[in-house]
């Protein structure tokens, strides 16, 4: 009887190699997914009923997640910021300080987030059934092509939604932390929105919607992409929906640095001067 | 017949038996595992032909690649004496509606009903009226024995047999002239087998059709084939032999004295079980 050969050890070097190759790959792979993807954008849009059915999906049944999400968020920063501030006795500052977090950076993370937990595991665990029982086969047999038939909806609901359920979280989370600060922590709420509409400009909350659009489109881009490339069976499909989150969370995180650093200069470009919180 | 339009030649007549599905040289691998190496095949007109062999030796591979559902490594497809590669994307498209294709689950879309299933193909490629659209429905419906009744059903309601029906109402919806049956009976009890067999007979009675089926039931082969190809598994052949190892009518196939070719044709697994330690 012969017995079970024992994998060859690969060296350090040769594994590396590997990796390198296989992110070189997958990046490559991807960029041509997201180059079909305009292709088929620049060629026209799906039907309407397919695009209609995907935004309700993606919109409107993220809106009780995202708001109670958002609420929260903006609660817990005023519950977290009243001590420092009362120590220093500004409180009367914490309206600038959670507006200004939530309608810049937590607004758009968190419904982005949510949004790559909700809508973009379950594109990537759906489009990955399809994958593995043939579906996307058949729609080409048939004369669909899969990237405008399932990607194109996707990739336009994701991209243009996601502004909106970021106003809705800047909006709530406002709503919940100015409500915490001066209702149960007894800040003056005349202060409290004075201080806010003095620090917080319409380009804040506007860099935070551009932001959220570019989360939107690496969501829709990376769940289907993964979809797309669906190893078999049931557990190929969970793979899949794991790693679209996963990956979506970190390049959110990595988007949201850079172009953080970009929108900033371009402010400082745009306006120059001091600027001083206290 | 439209000059220059290699798919408008009618599979009847004086041009049955012309190639239409021509295979040079197909080599495919996945990753490092060579599933087709230098496959040459011909699919003529009119012609039913069944592609038999054991699991994983190629079969299923060989005919989406004849649809253009999945590329060669290597080698050739030709459509009408015409290579794929040459078309453009739209003539790809347009051409690839030719064949039906049935697969192996039938592969029904799960958030559609049977009746947007089978006018998936005609709402994507018509302007067809919902009026026409539902009669042609409730047509195909009943030419593979359901009634119209069940057009408002979902796929996940569908037992196995029904939902291999319904995927050849799809299939027929689109008036192929080439239909590729991918397992068309696999996973389904006697009478239904015998179900499937004869629409695909009525298939081809009813308009002249090209089929090719991959199957491993011989009771299809005898039933409904034309020509029987046999592939065989890479792992197991020879130094220099062809991975097609039989090629001939059913009766030929059944009368073969080569074991590759008796033995898969009978199920008798021979030396296998030795091999396997299994006694």
């Amino acid at each position: 009887m012969s017995s079970v050969p024992t994998p060859r050890k690969q060296s350090v070097v040769n594994a590396f190699g590997q990796l390198v190759i296989e992110f070189v790959q997958a990046t490559g792979d991807l960029a041509l997914f997201a180059t079909s993807i305009l292709r088929w954008l620049c060629r026209g849009l799906p039907r309407r009923s397919v695009v209609v059915e995907c935004m309700y999906e993606v919109g409107v049944r993220s809106i009780p997640v995202v708001l109670i999400t958002g609420m929260f968020i903006g609660m817990v920063l005023a519950v977290q910021g009243y001590q420092q501030f009362h120590l220093m006795r500004m409180e009367t500052r914490m309206g600038a300080v959670i507006n200004m977090a939530l309608v810049a950076e937590l607004g758009p993370v968190l419904a982005a987030t949510m949004l790559a937990g909700r809508v973009g595991s379950a594109m990537a665990a759906q489009l990955g059934t399809m994958r593995v029982t043939e579906q996307i086969d058949a729609l080409r047999a048939l004369g669909a092509n899969p990237i405008q038939y399932l990607v194109v909806p996707r990739f336009l609901s994701c991209f243009l939604l996601i502004p909106l359920l970021t106003v809705m979280a800047d909006a709530i989370g406002v709503a919940g932390g100015w409500v915490f600060s001066t209702q149960v922590l007894g800040v003056d709420a005349t202060y409290y929105w004075h201080y806010s509409t003095e620090y917080v400009a319409a380009w804040d909350v506007g860099a935070g919607i551009l932001k959220s659009m570019f989360f939107g489109a690496a969501i829709a881009l990376i769940a289907c992409h993964r979809g797309f490339k669906c190893g078999a069976g049931a557990e190929g499909v969970g793979q899949a929906a794991t790693s679209s989150f996963v990956l979506s969370f970190v390049v959110i995180l990595v988007l949201d640095f850079f172009l953080g650093m970009f929108l900033n200069d371009i402010y400082w470009t745009l306006w120059p001067g001091p600027s001083s919180f206290v | 017949m439209q000059p220059g339009d290699p798919f408008s030649d009618p599979f009847t007549g004086e041009e049955s038996g012309r190639s239409i599905i021509e295979l040079r040289g197909i080599s495919r691998s996945f990753g490092s595992q060579e599933v087709l190496r230098n496959v040459s095949l011909d699919i003529r007109a009119g012609e039913t032909v069944c592609l038999i062999g054991e699991s994983g030796c190629g079969k299923s591979v060989t005919m989406k690649i004849m649809a253009s559902l999945m590329q060669p490594t290597a080698g050739n497809v030709l459509w009408n004496d015409v290579p794929i590669k040459d078309r453009t994307d739209e003539e790809l498209v347009r051409d690839r509606l030719r064949f039906g294709y049935l697969f192996q689950g039938a592969a029904l879309f799960d958030s559609l009903s049977v009746f947007e299933n089978i006018a998936f193909g005609l709402r994507q490629n018509t302007t067809m009226s919902d009026k026409f659209l539902a009669e042609l429905v409730t047509e195909r419906l009943k030419d593979v024995g359901m009634s119209p009744a069940s057009a408002h059903k979902m796929p996940s309601e569908l037992s196995g047999g029904m939902r291999k029906r319904v995927g050849l109402a799809r299939t027929l919806a689109l008036m192929p002239d080439i239909i590729l049956y991918d397992e068309p009976t696999t996973g389904l009890d006697p009478i239904m087998i015998d179900v499937i067999n004869t629409l695909i007979l009525k298939t081809r009675k009813r308009r002249p059709v090209t089929s090719v089926i991959v199957t491993h039931e011989m009771s299809t082969v005898r039933k409904v084939a034309d020509r029987v190809i046999m592939f065989y598994p890479l792992s197991r052949l020879e130094p220099g032999q062809p991975q097609i190892v039989f090629e001939g009518t059913p009766e030929e196939a059944f009368a073969s004295e080569d074991p590759q070719v008796s033995q898969f044709v009978y199920g008798e697994a021979g030396e296998r079980m030795q091999e396997l330690s299994l006694l």
